[in-house]
């Protein structure tokens, strides 16, 4: 069902845990439908110095978390925000087409994590780009 | 660990169906002594299956192509034959998909369906079936024991409820059979479904009780076997290889459910007495011998039974993500369950080979499992953190 990459990552996931200080940090999902997943960002100089998950659900849920944690790091915020759905199914070699929606949010997580710290540093006025 | 799902074929089952695929080819309809002997082999298997469940005459069993077969002939044959006297169906929330499927697709052509409230346990509501029931109710179809929870409903009771009016009640029996006794007659059950794999028959063949006198449309028009109720050229090798494993079963019956019996609860204990946020899914006694059903907090079936696979053992949840729906299991939610809570549920269904070694292996295994996920999930409360 699963391919060998995604089972690579749901065996080891990479940057698993909480950044207390975060600079950014996005939760997309829904314990009710079964996946639920949060990710913290830091920031320096416009990129993504640092990068880690906390997910509830099923296999594919932590391994594309785990893989756009990887696909983040030490990028800018402007490609941060490109990297698609698309991008963290095709790196892990595919997902099942009915977990292509429910269980592949980590974008969205990482893109929600971005707009939050855009939030935070435009609010404080201290634009950091 | 996931019997429910498929067991395998006993060999003594499969030594005796040897003979039917091989050389022993008749047509049960033919004449000749080649058909004849078909026959006999037919009408042995129905005695057999007759006997598990106390038919008393066996012309009563029906064969068909397995349970969902079963299920649909009874809950349809039913309905379409007994319009005139009343077009409502009552169930449970605790049913297979191929008895909520029927009534639902019933609700299509006419007819009115209500799914009954079950208790914390899985227990029907009897209460709320007696509220349900009036004189236009044509059928009731109650599950014997729900395989994902194990509890054993309390079917003579409601027979009893059900009678008072006009209406049939079927019960589906596809994981209670075999497991534990069944005796259609003094628990006033009108139509049964058996399944054959489910006690280590061959698959793709089943059998429906109808006691005498049940009006029954057929599914499936033709040469007029099984009575008119179901035509079609008999399976003889796997109507002999369902009677074997019948046989079997009913001799066995008593010595197994007792070993399994005390399998089912080591197990249990040693699943959720080391792991806090666990909880059983189902009653803790009337259940059937084979269901382990647990659910842990915070965390989501599928990742957990793929940990297990990694490890070698096999179970099955009843977590959307394991399903085709994207739904958690319904049986879960009628007992008043949590999205999130069904989604952390995880289902072993023991079978005639485990062993105390497989049971304490596999729960050997939960700890680490479960508190790796919790480490990762984001709904873990502050206390069960590293």
């Amino acid at each position: 069902m699963y391919t060998e990459k995604v089972m690579d990552h749901f065996r080891n996931p990479r940057n698993v845990g909480e950044i207390p200080d975060a600079d950014g940090v996005g939760t997309v999902g829904n314990p009710v439908c079964g996946d639920l997943m949060t990710i913290y960002i830091k920031v320096k100089d416009n990129r993504l110095v640092d990068i880690k998950f906390k997910t509830f659900g099923c296999g594919s849920a932590i391994a594309t978390s785990s893989m756009i944690t990887e696909l983040a790091k030490g990028k800018t915020l402007e490609e941060g925000l490109k990297i698609s759905r698309a991008n963290v199914a095709d790196e892990l070699g595919g997902l099942p087409a009915i977990k292509m929606h429910c269980s592949n949010l980590a974008a969205d997580a990482l893109h929600a994590a971005i707009e939050d710290y855009y939030k935070k540093h435009e609010k404080g006025g201290v634009k950091n780009k | 660990m996931d019997h429910s799902a498929g067991r395998p074929v006993e060999s003594r089952v499969l030594e005796a169906m040897l003979p039917y695929m091989k050389s022993s080819y008749g047509n049960v309809s033919s004449l000749h002594v080649f058909g004849q002997e078909a026959k006999q082999a037919v009408e042995e298997g129905r005695a057999k299956v007759a006997a598990l469940i106390n038919a008393g005459k066996k012309e009563l069993v029906i064969f068909t192509s397995g349970a969902t077969e079963s299920n649909n002939l009874a809950i349809k044959g039913v309905a379409n034959r007994n319009k005139d006297r009343g077009t409502r169906i009552l169930t449970s929330g605790v049913e297979h998909m191929s008895v909520v499927n029927p009534c639902k697709f019933l609700t299509t052509k006419g007819f009115e369906v209500a799914f009954l409230p079950v208790d914390k346990y899985g227990f029907l509501n009897l209460e709320a079936l007696q509220k349900e029931l009036t004189d236009k109710t044509v059928l009731v179809s109650m599950v014997y024991a729900n395989s994902e929870i194990g509890t054993i409903e309390p079917i003579k009771e409601i027979s009893k409820i059900v009678h008072v009016q006009n209406a049939y009640l079927h019960v589906d029996a596809t994981a209670a059979a075999g497991q534990i006794p069944i005796d259609v007659k003094n628990e006033g059950i009108d139509l049964l479904t058996v399944s054959s794999n489910d006690m280590y028959g061959p698959r793709g063949i089943g059998a429906l009780y109808v006691k005498e006198g049940v009006r029954l449309e057929p599914l499936l028009h033709g040469g007029g076997q099984e009575r008119g109720l179901r035509s079609g050229t008999e399976n003889v090798a796997a109507i002999v290889g369902f009677g074997k494993a019948a046989e079997i079963a009913k001799e066995e019956m008593q010595a197994e459910s007792s070993r399994l019996t005390k399998l089912r609860d080591r197990f249990i204990e040693g699943l959720l007495k080391p792991i806090p946020y666990s909880f059983l899914n189902g009653h803790p006694t009337t259940r059937l011998p084979d269901n382990v059903s647990v659910r842990y907090s915070f965390i989501e079936g599928e990742s957990m039974l793929l940990s297990l696979d990694m490890a070698g053992v096999y179970a099955s949840s009843g977590s959307a993500c394991t399903a085709k729906t994207l739904e958690p299991s319904h049986v879960l939610l009628a007992m008043g369950l949590k999205h999130e809570e069904a989604h952390g549920s995880l289902m072993f269904t023991l079978g005639r080979y485990n062993t105390e070694d497989d049971v304490d292996y596999a729960a050997s295994l939960m700890p680490n499992i479960v508190k790796r996920l919790r480490g990762m999930s984001p709904l873990t409360p502050k206390e069960l953190r590293l």
